[in-house]
């Protein structure tokens, strides 16, 4: 069956393409997505905000890799036509000696592979979830963006000293808000600071136990453990603070995502026996426990809500264009309602 | 009440350079062309049965694409057509009937050679048929349409912003149909081969439905050409992993 694709071809600049669909093999599934949500790596492709030599081998490409839909096809019948699923972005690669998601040879939907910019998408059937009908697809659009926190928590709790009095979260944007509400829903006795600049997103963040802005904060042994959900120019300056406030053998949760490099004062580390420890690539299993939260925890999934800034609905390639330039200036997630 | 998809492959014209099989069989990205029109129609959740009506000098070599490509799938039915667009909308019509006759049954009829549909277009087509009887895909035209009656000269210019060009699906109320269809009289149907004619002619108001350039009829071999162009995808190779 052909279907269509919408691709980058250059910066701010998407067209049609056909793709040959093929319902054929046991394998994969023929999936409609019907909510897509976009993410900061999308922006900085659309934007032109990659380096030349990358935007130059990667494009024309399908962006979008956070997104869920409807089962069409499904020779397997494991799922029913009209199913709901999430869809994983990631087509893992052989090596299974490291973590899915970071083989050598893996891919990554609107990175090096096309993602969901696609009136039907071709897809293994171990790389989607199901989900119940009665949860809103505009937040299930985001799991994977959910999956990330999840994945970081995991990593988090398996690798951080088990004292867990009191946690920093370095961030005022999503992915802040989604580490603070996973934390919250796996550690309700934490206490859980967030660190931010911009006091209208921190309003936000009205469920955690103290909220300061990045002027506000003190050295001196504050928190067990902290997450950098900053990136960006921001980078380094959040780290410094981390490294100011953490309690000896703390750790540090990295997931903020920088274009430069990010200067880390190295004789505080060795002297506190920090930990840095970088999580931002979520596996099947974290997309499943993402979905088990939100089909579980009301709270959890009343919160995801707040994280919708804009819905914009999707009729052609100029709604596209226009979804982008929302996120812009958007304060958290936008999400596309595909009916293209 | 269910819903039908009839693939309307009656037609045995070639007009297709050297090609001697009906148009609808030729590939495309590897593919008969009819097996990406039947593709999109066993796929979409909104359709019970797709019906393919089939020229019965074909029905074989239908049969074969069938057994070849959807092996065991009981959504697809094919059924011999007559030997030209309103017999084979007959036929599909009298298995639509065979098997579940409610009088609130849809039918969805597209060309064969239109494999460009868009799953959205079949949305809006079952959408727009349930709730006015009968619609039609169209897009506006950007060619200035001009009407002869006499071949000879231009009798009439349309206002080109009030002008489209008739695509497929057509979609309407099955029931309706048939009362439409069994009304016409024999010199009617001799002259009006499209099915939303007939329904305009006994006074329905047909809806439209929004099409797209890419919807295109491969009629001649320049369309193949552009369809095959259109297919030319180097990133295909991404979606077999």
């Amino acid at each position: 069956m052909i279907c269509l694709q919408y691709k980058l071809v250059k910066p701010f600049v998407i067209e049609t393409f056909f793709n040959n669909v093929k319902p054929e093999g046991t394998s994969h599934l023929i999936v409609r997505p019907e909510k897509l949500s976009i993410c900061k790596a999308d922006m900085r492709y659309y934007f032109g905000q990659r380096d030349a030599a990358v935007l130059h081998s990667r494009l024309p490409m399908a962006l979008i890799h956070e997104a869920c839909g409807r089962v069409m096809y499904d020779p397997t019948g494991k799922y029913k036509s009209g199913d709901k699923v999430v869809l994983l972005p990631n087509i893992p690669g052989e090596d299974g000696f490291y973590a899915e998601n970071y083989r050598l040879d893996s891919l990554f939907r609107s990175s090096r592979a096309d993602g969901f910019m696609q009136e039907a998408v071709r897809i293994r059937h171990a790389q989607t979830v199901p989900y119940r009908r009665d949860l809103p697809d505009e937040v299930m659009s985001f799991t994977e963006f959910i999956s990330v926190g999840v994945h970081a928590v995991n990593s988090f709790a398996k690798t951080a000293h088990s004292r867990r009095n009191s946690i920093g979260v370095w961030g005022d944007g999503s992915l802040a808000y989604v580490i603070c509400c996973v934390l919250k829903s796996l550690y309700p006795q934490t206490k859980i600071t967030v660190t931010g600049l911009n006091p209208g997103k921190l309003q936000y963040f009205n469920f955690v136990d103290e909220v300061l802005t990045v002027n506000q904060v003190e050295k001196g042994a504050k928190f067990d453990h902290t997450f950098e959900c900053v990136g960006g120019a921001g980078s380094g300056a959040a780290v410094e603070q981390m490294i100011d406030t953490l309690c000896p053998q703390g750790t540090i949760m990295l997931l903020g995502v920088s274009e430069e490099p990010v200067p880390i004062n190295t004789r505080m580390v060795l002297e506190k026996g920090l930990t840095l420890l970088g999580r931002s690539r979520s596996g099947k299993e974290d997309f499943e426990q993402a979905v088990k939260i939100l089909q579980s925890d009301k709270t959890f999934l009343a919160r995801m809500k707040y994280l919708i800034s804009a819905e914009v609905e999707i009729e052609s390639i100029n709604d596209i264009s226009k979804a982008f330039e929302t996120a812009k200036t958007a304060d958290f997630k936008v999400v596309l309602d595909w009916n293209i | 009440m269910m819903i039908f998809a009839g693939v309307l492959a009656g037609g045995t014209g070639t007009r297709m350079g050297n090609y001697t099989i009906p148009k609808q069989f030729l590939t495309i990205a590897d593919r008969p062309i009819i097996a990406h029109v039947i593709d999109k129609f066993i796929v979409h959740n909104g359709i019970d049965k797709v019906i393919v009506g089939v020229n019965a000098d074909w029905y074989q070599y239908m049969t074969d694409i069938q057994e070849k490509y959807y092996k065991g799938m009981d959504k697809l039915v094919v059924v011999p057509g007559g030997s030209d667009r309103n017999s084979t909308i007959n036929a599909i019509v009298a298995k639509t009937k065979e098997i579940s006759g409610s009088s609130e049954d849809i039918l969805v009829t597209h060309d064969a050679v239109r494999p460009f549909v868009t799953l959205k277009m079949i949305s809006e087509n079952i959408d727009a048929a349930k709730k006015y009887g009968v619609c039609d895909t169209v897009m506006p035209a950007t060619d200035t349409i001009v009407y002869s009656s006499n071949g000879e000269y231009i009798t009439d210019i349309p206002l080109r912003s009030s002008t489209y060009q008739g695509q497929t699906p057509q979609s309407f109320n099955i029931k309706l149909f048939e009362e439409v269809y069994s009304s016409m009289t024999e010199e009617e149907l001799k002259v009006v081969t499209d099915a939303c004619k007939m329904f305009m002619l006994r006074g329905h108001k047909v809806h439209l439905v929004e099409g797209s350039v890419s919807n295109m009829k491969i009629t001649y071999p320049y369309d193949y050409k552009i369809a095959q162009i259109m297919m030319e995808n180097p990133e295909d190779d991404m979606f077999t992993v």
